[in-house]
């Protein structure tokens, strides 16, 4: 019998019960709450008369809401009503459940999918659910994580399962050796510009091969952070060293005797070498340079130093109609140079790249340079208050405003534009975020998906650059 | 949950490729507290010429005439026929809830994305995957007559044109079994409720580092 891969580990781990007709319970170990698909669930719960079935299952912070430019006033001073109804209303949620929240002014506050592994609530070997399609981040830790929608997150503060039918086995693997200059985003938006949107769909997506394994464990969220863009719900890395070291002395990790009880329990989480997958893609990291997306869904991804499609040399015609829909919403001419697209604002944050080394690697290209006179605004979001701190103790929040770009509070921000930060009409922006759908970042905004050190390049530039180019100044 | 038995209804056709759930409801939207009212707002960006606020009484909004929904033959349509991966991107529930909210009982595609999809069946709402051709056939049926209906008929599994054709489709006998009868999936749940506390015991004694941890 040929071996078990990771998901079917974590899968057989948590199985509760089959059902005569094929469906399953699995138990669920985490959800993360955030305050736009949990008000639902909570009243749900009320309307039914039901309690959670485990408190210490959960955790809150409200994220996609939230103002990133000085809040000390606190939440009732969130100007848009409707959404300082929305943060209010997880706040006394969690209060009358007695689910632990980081409220606003909290400084562990920040992003569902930065704040979960940041304090250990994210373990390995654990189901992580949360109401937010991005979830599939926390499998860059041996997880089985994945997004629900808010009828299942009710489902899962009432009986702590889910109802759940087994995903397909598909590997990624990426082998040899990233370039300088090549991040895990690159590598990320180039295998979704490999196998499409829809290219995972109906499967748990595992990423190995020895290019995954040298990145770290935070490049290995962003990859998993974007599993779902390739259709796929789950993504995950098999659990190694840096793993196991990621969690040691956070808040909510195994502490003493427990500690070591679980390392020896999470060295398994690896997939058998004699494992079979249902699918298996196979790409090599020599192939990969730094990527911008210049349509309206990510796969519509190229790198820096090609043109924009032409719909005439696209023989399927839904596909050449799509590139022409693109096009149009985009503002770009068939064939043009992506280093010719001007930008007028820039977007570095989002669950995708708003971790320290995200930080880092754009304070790193724009230290002594200027933010091009042409952009209108350049942002950095902080994924969370720990990140903020960490940020500042090393000055790189010196860095940027010195360079020119603004330092803002934490949270999801500009990535869906559910605060006051968004895009106008016609706008080109560089960002570090996960989706380039129309209008994402604002009505009749035009979003161009890169690496925190393209989107850093593309800063100073005032249009795209080859960031390895400023990397040899 | 609402049942859904059998419906029929007149076909709009949504004719492009990966519609995200963010063109399905956008994002200013989410910030309702509540399940409902969400119809006036579904596809906000291709149905008006204007940027949509929450809460604003949209019957004085400019459209956009050449969206389908705005189409007077599409005028009251209830089954909705898309192209591939329908309803990607994000995980928000918001999406089937104004599709329903409008009027939708039923969508038609090639394929769905996952969560879209299982969203779907929480609100009474079907999901039907017919293939490539067959889509195409009804892309055109649909285009060549007005007021073209098709019936759903999830007992017998089948989609049944004005002509009489019959396209079978597939659904999981679970969710097949919710949606006739209008389950509620927690209550179900909770009858393993001893199922449960036996799988958390075990739990509790392999993994005790997953209890007790997250607390104030």
């Amino acid at each position: 019998m040929a071996g078990k891969t990771l998901y079917d580990k974590l899968w057989d781990a948590h199985l509760v019960r089959t059902n005569e007709d094929g469906s399953a319970l699995i138990y669920i170990d985490r959800q993360i709450l955030h305050e736009v698909t949990s008000p639902q669930a909570f009243e749900g719960l009320r309307l039914a008369g039901r309690k959670p079935w485990r408190i210490d299952a959960n955790l809150a912070t409200p994220d996609h809401n939230v103002p990133t430019t000085a809040r000390a006033g606190g939440v009732d001073q969130i100007v848009d009503p409707v959404s300082r109804i929305q943060v209010q209303t997880l706040d006394s949620n969690c209060d009358d459940f007695g689910i632990v929240e980081f409220k606003m002014n909290d400084h562990r506050q920040g992003i569902v999918h930065v704040v979960g592994p940041e304090q250990g609530m994210t373990l390995p070997g654990s189901t992580v659910v949360c109401g937010d399609s991005h979830t599939s981040t926390h499998g860059a830790f041996g997880a089985l994580a994945h997004g629900i929608g808010t009828s299942e997150v009710e489902h899962v503060l009432a009986t702590q399962c889910l109802i759940a039918k087994k995903m397909k086995n598909m590997l990624v693997r990426v082998d040899g050796e990233l370039g300088a200059g090549v991040t895990a985003k690159d590598v990320v938006l180039h295998i979704i510009g490999v196998i499409g949107t829809a290219g995972g769909t109906g499967c748990a997506m595992e990423f190995g091969g020895s290019a995954i394994q040298s990145l770290s464990v935070e490049g290995r969220m962003t990859i998993c952070n974007m599993s779902i863009e390739a259709g796929a719900r789950v993504g995950m890395v098999a659990v190694d060293e840096k793993t196991i070291e990621y969690f040691r002395g956070r808040p909510f990790s195994p502490k003493g005797e427990q500690w070591d009880r679980a390392v020896e329990a999470w060295k398994d989480l690896v997939s058998d070498a004699d494992a079979e997958f249902d699918h298996v893609v196979e790409i090599r990291a020599e192939d990969i340079k730094p990527q911008v997306t210049w349509g309206t869904s990510p796969e519509m991804v190229l790198p820096v130093d090609a043109n924009v499609p032409n719909p005439e040399a696209e023989a399927d015609a839904v596909k050449a109609d799509g590139i022409r829909r693109a096009l149009k919403y985009m503002g770009l001419s068939a064939d043009q140079k992506i280093t010719d697209i001007q930008l007028d604002r820039v977007f570095i944050g989002s669950c995708t790249n708003s971790r320290i080394e995200d930080l880092r690697a754009a304070a790193e290209v724009v230290k002594g340079r200027k933010v091009a006179a042409t952009l209108k605004q350049a942002l950095v979001v902080p994924g969370s208050g720990l990140v903020k701190e960490q940020a500042e103790k090393e000055g790189l929040d010196k860095i940027f405003i010195e360079a020119g770009l603004e330092w803002r509070e934490p949270g999801c921000s500009m990535c869906l534009a559910m605060n006051p930060d968004k895009l106008g009409q016609g706008e080109h922006c560089a960002s570090t975020s996960n989706r380039n759908f129309e209008g994402r970042q604002g009505f009749g905004g035009r979003t161009h998906l890169v690496s925190p050190a393209m989107a850093a390049a593309a800063a100073v530039a005032g249009h795209f650059v080859d960031v390895r180019e400023l990397m040899n100044q | 949950m609402r049942k859904f038995t059998q419906h029929t209804g007149v076909v709009a056709p949504l004719d492009r490729a990966n519609v995200d759930t963010d063109m399905i409801i956008p994002k200013q939207f989410l910030k309702s507290i509540k399940r409902a009212g969400f119809g006036p707002n579904l596809f906000d960006e291709l149905r008006y010429m204007d940027e949509g606020q929450p809460d604003q009484d949209c019957s004085g909004r400019p459209l956009n005439p050449d969206f389908v929904l705005n189409l007077p033959r599409y005028a009251g349509s209830s089954v909705l026929l898309a192209r591939e991966n329908f309803g990607c991107g994000s995980s928000r529930e918001h999406a089937p809830w104004a599709l329903d909210d409008y009027g939708f009982r039923a969508v038609i595609a090639p394929s769905f994305a996952d969560i879209f999809y299982n969203n779907c069946f929480k609100n009474g709402l079907l999901p039907i995957v017919l293939n490539d051709s067959q889509v195409d056939q009804l892309f055109k049926e649909v285009e060549a007559n007005e007021g073209y209906q098709l019936t759903v008929d999830l007992e017998r599994q089948v989609v049944v044109s004005p002509s009489g054709e019959e396209f079978a489709f597939e659904v999981d006998g679970f969710r097949r079994h919710c949606l006739l009868e209008g389950l509620d999936d927690i209550g179900l749940t909770l009858q393993n409720a001893d199922s449960i506390k036996a799988y958390e015991e075990r739990r509790r004694q392999e993994a005790p580092w997953l209890f007790d941890a997250i607390h104030n």
